[in-house]
């Protein structure tokens, strides 16, 4: 019955079904079982099974958004759950991300959050159009050991330097690996602004997270 | 009888501009300019001020069309008429603002320098069948608050066919306005005699940044053209069916007409736009793809049915070099954009999804232009009767290159391309070193480019155009403008 339930819970998850994973993380909860079970052996095999679906080619990234969504409203239950039990998810580590000031550009940088929230990342997406300080405030108050920074253009580029500098001035840069990404950025505009690392997409950018905090 | 192309019947045209009027009231459309937002509240609009947001009256939009010209002239910098906007006149310039080159030796993209930007604009001085220049390329070796002024700078000395640009800031477009007026002799004889459109973009969906909205308010008010480039990315930031895309333009589009007619009744406007739609695995913006061009033709079609003049950006790939996938996407393109009758065409010489130019590429992208324009002459009788005489005179005889007829006949009934296409023997190929069409772009670039005679510009508009952009080169800590190129 419970592993059923668990069973039906990623599924739902892996079929994008928000309501469906809603109703089924209530239901587990009456039955009695652990927040962290349910996340454990519930939400996170789906989306392993989405990301593994989206790698070969059978999912699109609709899917992920989706499926993400579904991921977060059953977390939006249980979270109060744990923190009732003082218990927290096991995480891979915890990220702030966002677009740069100057710069409105959202799919790439949300992909990016999507992605490292399924692969176990507590993920602080501050939006677009952020200001360097509130990349610090940020980090501050969440103890984040990972920084996304995002750019589409070039003239806000240069803004992915500041936000590193300002870390720095802020005596956080050694406490946090900076990742930047968009669509002009490149390696070498990584190395030549001190970042930790870039990647091309999603999908590296969560091997790269992985690689730098896991 | 000239070849036309629709994608879209009555009914669905009627359909998607009642939406398109219908969203510019609810939602209505975001505009992050209190000049803006003023001039729409004035002519009637409900302006939501701590949200920003203007809901436009249908009544308010109808009267900036009846304002905005259907057709008008871009000059080239001898001030002979050279680009008409309107009708369905079609024109062709490259893509524009391109953050790398693709580098004919190492085959890998580097950022351009001043040195690559001005080869380019002679370069295409060189083509025949491009029509209009562009700000092509954003070069590496100024600061980036100058980036787009000084693209312009060098254009403007190099250049003698009119321009599409665009402004990156609020305050650079002053300077490029002032370079463009001391050009033309004045800023009377620049609105008389406009050299440049400048692109404004709404950002998807329906915003108006401070940014792009200034530069139109400003065009508007200068009588410089302005180019609307409305980017629905369909599936993403724009509804994923075509037809949704298009009501997404549609009512970004209109909001900036509207802008535009109010700031200035009767300011030049082109009905624009570079969508896309999104690719579902890459999260990548296709400019080759299918149902991307399908968006363009038939926001074209909209515009048309508005009877504004239009442009878009097709004829590009998103391939990584000048390979079969460049060829076959900018074929595509380019071929459908002069059968939808698009004024002008914005895109040769560009790979990878609007970032990177390559001089290889707009070569064989002149070629594919030359074939588009020969489709769209049409085909005609030319004669009457066709070929009856001739053939009653030849009979059965098989010597029509021995005729005055074909002599007058074939360089207007054929596309004549340069070397860059191959149509000679095997063998004779094979001796010449088997070169592949990038090899034999490559040649022609170099060819052409030692062909290039600058024109003639005095020395005190040179002095001028260099010391306005050294001055806002200056204002961002860049004591010094890089050299220009030696040869010129």
């Amino acid at each position: 019955m419970t592993q059923d339930l668990l069973a039906r819970l990623t599924e739902s998850v892996v079929q994008a079904q928000q309501q469906e994973a809603l109703d089924l993380t209530r239901q587990a909860l009456a039955a009695g079982l652990e927040p962290l079970v349910i996340i454990d052996n519930g939400l996170t095999p789906g989306m392993r099974i989405v990301g593994d679906k989206f790698a070969c080619g059978d999912y699109f990234i609709p899917h992920l958004v989706l499926a993400g969504r579904a991921m977060k409203g059953a977390m939006g239950l249980l979270e109060p759950e744990l923190k009732r039990r003082r218990e927290t998810a096991r995480r891979a580590g915890t990220a702030v991300i966002g677009t740069v000031k100057g710069d409105i550009h959202e799919i790439g940088k949300s992909l990016v959050g999507i992605m490292l929230t399924a692969s176990g990342f507590e993920v602080h997406d501050l939006g677009v159009d952020v200001p360097v300080e509130s990349f610090v405030a940020k980090v501050k108050e969440t103890g984040a050991q990972l920084v996304g920074l995002s750019a589409l253009l070039t003239t806000t580029m240069v803004v992915q330097r500041r936000v590193i500098e300002a870390l720095d001035r802020a005596g956080l840069r050694s406490a946090v690996r900076v990742i930047v990404g968009g669509a002009p950025v490149k390696a070498a505009w990584a190395q030549e602004i001190g970042a930790d690392g870039y990647a091309e997409d999603a999908n590296g950018a969560v091997d790269l997270a992985r690689r730098l905090v896991g | 009888m000239r070849p036309e192309l629709h994608l879209l019947n009555d009914d669905l045209v009627r359909r998607i501009l009642d939406e398109g009027f219908q969203l510019l009231v609810d939602p209505g459309v975001r505009i992050h300019n209190a000049e803006a937002l003023d001039l729409l509240a004035s002519a009637g609009a409900t302006v939501d001020r701590p949200t920003q947001v203007a809901s436009i009256p249908e009544r308010v939009v109808r009267q900036a069309l009846a304002t905005a010209p259907h057709a008008f002239d871009l000059y080239d910098l001898d001030g002979r008429p050279a680009v008409h906007y309107g009708g369905d006149r079609v024109q062709f310039d490259p893509g524009s603002a391109a953050i790398s080159l693709l580098d004919p030796d190492t085959l890998r993209q580097r950022p351009p320098q001043t040195a690559d930007f001005v080869r380019f604009v002679q370069l295409v001085e060189q083509l025949p069948t491009i029509d209009a220049q562009s700000t092509a390329m954003v070069c590496a070796d100024v600061v980036e608050e100058i980036g787009d002024l000084y693209r312009l700078y060098l254009a403007l000395l190099y250049m003698r066919k009119p321009i599409v640009t665009g402004a990156f800031r609020k305050d650079t477009w002053w300077t490029m306005k002032d370079m463009l007026a001391a050009v033309a002799g004045g800023e009377q004889a620049l609105a008389q005699r406009p050299t440049a459109v400048f692109d404004v973009c709404p950002s998807p969906p329906l915003l108006w940044s401070d940014l792009t909205c200034q530069n139109l308010i400003d065009c508007a008010r200068a009588g410089i053209p302005a180019e609307l480039v409305s980017m629905p990315l369909a599936g993403a930031t724009a509804p994923v069916t075509l037809a949704g895309a298009v009501v997404q333009h549609t009512a970004e589009s209109l909001s900036g007409v509207t802008i535009g007619q109010l700031a200035a009744a009767g300011s030049p406007i082109v009905w624009g736009g570079s969508p896309a739609v999104f690719d579902m695995r890459h999260g990548t913006t296709p400019m080759g793809d299918v149902a991307t061009w399908m968006i363009d033709l038939a926001y074209v079609q909209i515009g048309k049915t508005l009877g504004l003049p239009t442009h878009a950006y097709l004829g590009m790939s998103d391939s990584k070099i000048v390979d079969a996938q460049a060829g076959l996407e900018s074929a595509g393109g380019t071929i459908l954009a002069a059968l939808a009758g698009v004024n002008m065409v914005s895109g040769a010489g560009m790979l990878d999804f609007e970032s990177c130019q390559s001089l290889e590429k707009l070569v064989v992208d002149a070629e594919i232009i030359g074939m588009a324009k020969r489709l769209i002459a049409g085909l005609e009788a030319r004669e009457d009767p066709i070929a009856l005489t001739l053939m009653r005179q030849l009979r059965h005889q098989a010597d029509y290159l021995g005729q005055e007829h074909t002599l007058r006949w074939f360089p207007k009934e054929f596309y004549l391309p340069s070397e860059v296409i191959d149509r000679g023997a095997f063998d004779a190929w094979q001796a010449r070193g088997a070169p592949s069409a990038f090899e034999r772009a490559h040649a022609r670039v170099e060819l052409l480019l030692a062909e290039y005679r600058p024109p003639a510009r005095a020395e005190e508009l040179k002095s001028e155009l260099r010391r306005l952009a050294s001055s806002a080169a200056q204002r961002f800590g860049m004591d010094k403008l890089p050299d220009l190129p030696k040869s010129q």
